[in-house]
């Protein structure tokens, strides 16, 4: 049960290992604070679809149950969306067009198909919380990988005295600007994705080749050298 | 705006791809060889342009008077999904071999989040019916534009040797950021220097 929340965070990161809904994270990136609406929206449209799906799953005929998944998402996304507008208008206005973009947002519809239209109620919910995590871990690393080097500035909510933008000393006044603009998102993209590649091929040659008959002799240096310093 | 501004601005200035990151997933996901590459890009501008008609004429002729603009985004979908439906049963029926090389491009175009922009911005930006169609082959002649010398440059990739790590998506992704800064050279100016 517990694997249902946290592979979506870790194992089957929608970002970066399954690769889904990769338009709204790269477009969205640029500041920190929306990167946080953008989760929030799509934590709640997953929840709410996979919710109603579940529930729905026996209701729902076979051969449309595209165009029905759709709609209850596209519901759930017009919620989101006026509420964001109410609630949030600066949040609102920086993601434009993207947050009515969740609809067409692979994460949702490909979790209504391949998992909430299948499972049971419990497990469609743990699904949803723990990709709609992972969703926003892997757009927060982007967006606090393209503020802080891009602008020199980390961009959170406003409250109180505090305007809501931590400025980074020496960054602030010289950012390498390259990573706020477009092409920035997809260079980031590109090699955080060679990067996890390249931690999963580390973890499968360590898989292959058990590190016991090499850990062995580097101890016994190790011991060697230790004796041959104390002597 | 004039069309020819239009038209400048969606396949140069705001290139789909590679400044709105609209329709990634097909970028990336149909790029590797140039046919498929060249077929997915008329798929798309045939869909958008039709697409952006469609809910103009929604927008404007339903869902404004009936004063309920909020349900924009859940007609537009299903406009879209039942259009794509309509294209694909049109084509197989009046042109075959049209329809063995778009066919299996165009089930993919429903979720594909540039036709659904398109609609969205055409409606935000005012745009009249012909602008808004306009605006949709336009947008969708960048996309083919994009995604076609994206493809060239992949498969002169598979010739190289690429690091293991960045073999596939990851190298993609550096070159389409490459290629985005190259695209960085048309912006507002132009348009002004143009058309005056």
């Amino acid at each position: 049960m517990v694997n249902e929340l946290t592979k979506g965070i870790f194992k089957e990161n929608p970002i970066f290992i399954i690769m889904l809904g990769l338009c709204p994270t790269l477009a969205v990136s640029t500041q920190v604070v929306n990167a946080l609406g953008m989760g929030a929206g799509v934590i709640f449209v997953l929840l709410g679809s996979n919710i109603f799906i579940s529930l729905l799953k026996d209701f729902i005929p076979e051969k449309v149950r595209i165009p029905a998944y759709i709609v209850i998402i596209a519901s759930f996304v017009t919620v989101v969306d006026l509420v964001m507008q109410a609630f949030a208008p600066s949040v609102s206005k920086n993601l434009g067009v993207f947050v009515k973009l969740i609809v067409v947002n692979c994460i949702i519809l490909g979790r209504a198909e391949a998992f909430a239209s299948k499972r049971s109620l419990s497990e469609s919910l743990l699904d949803a919380v723990g990709m709609g995590i992972g969703f926003t871990l892997g757009l927060l690393l982007i967006s606090l990988i393209r503020e802080v080097f891009g602008s020199g500035t980390i961009t959170l909510f406003p409250f109180g005295g505090f305007d809501g933008v931590i400025r980074i000393p020496g960054l602030a006044t010289q950012p390498a600007r390259v990573l706020a603009l477009s092409s920035g998102a997809l260079l980031i993209m590109g090699y955080l994705k060679a990067f996890f590649n390249w931690m999963e091929l580390r973890r499968e040659e360590a898989r292959r080749w058990p590190a016991v008959p090499l850990a062995a002799p580097a101890k016994s240096e190790t011991a060697s050298s230790s004796a041959r310093s104390a002597s | 705006m004039t069309y020819v501004g239009i038209i400048i601005t969606f396949v140069f200035i705001n290139n789909f791809i590679l400044t709105q990151f609209l329709g990634l997933c097909p970028f990336i996901g149909v790029s590797r060889k140039t046919d498929s590459a060249v077929g997915m890009g008329f798929a798309v501008i045939f869909v958008m342009s039709l697409a952006a008609l469609a809910t103009w004429a929604v927008y404007r002729l339903i869902l404004v008077p009936l004063n309920v603009a909020y349900l924009q985004t859940i007609s537009f979908i299903l406009i879209i999904a039942a259009l794509v439906q309509l294209v694909e049963m049109v084509i197989q029926k009046i042109s075959p071999p049209l329809y063995r090389a778009l066919g299996i491009y165009l089930p993919l175009i429903t979720t594909n989040c540039a036709v659904l922009g398109i609609a969205l911005i055409a409606v935000r930006s005012d745009y009249a019916a012909m602008e808004s169609f306009v605006a949709g082959i336009a947008a969708g002649l960048g996309f083919l534009l994009a995604i076609v010398v994206m493809s060239n440059l992949r498969e002169r990739m598979d010739r190289e040797w690429v690091p293991k790590p960045f073999r596939g998506v990851p190298i993609a992704f550096v070159t389409a950021g490459l290629m985005a800064l190259a695209f960085m050279a048309f912006d507002k100016a132009l348009l002004k220097n143009l058309l005056g």
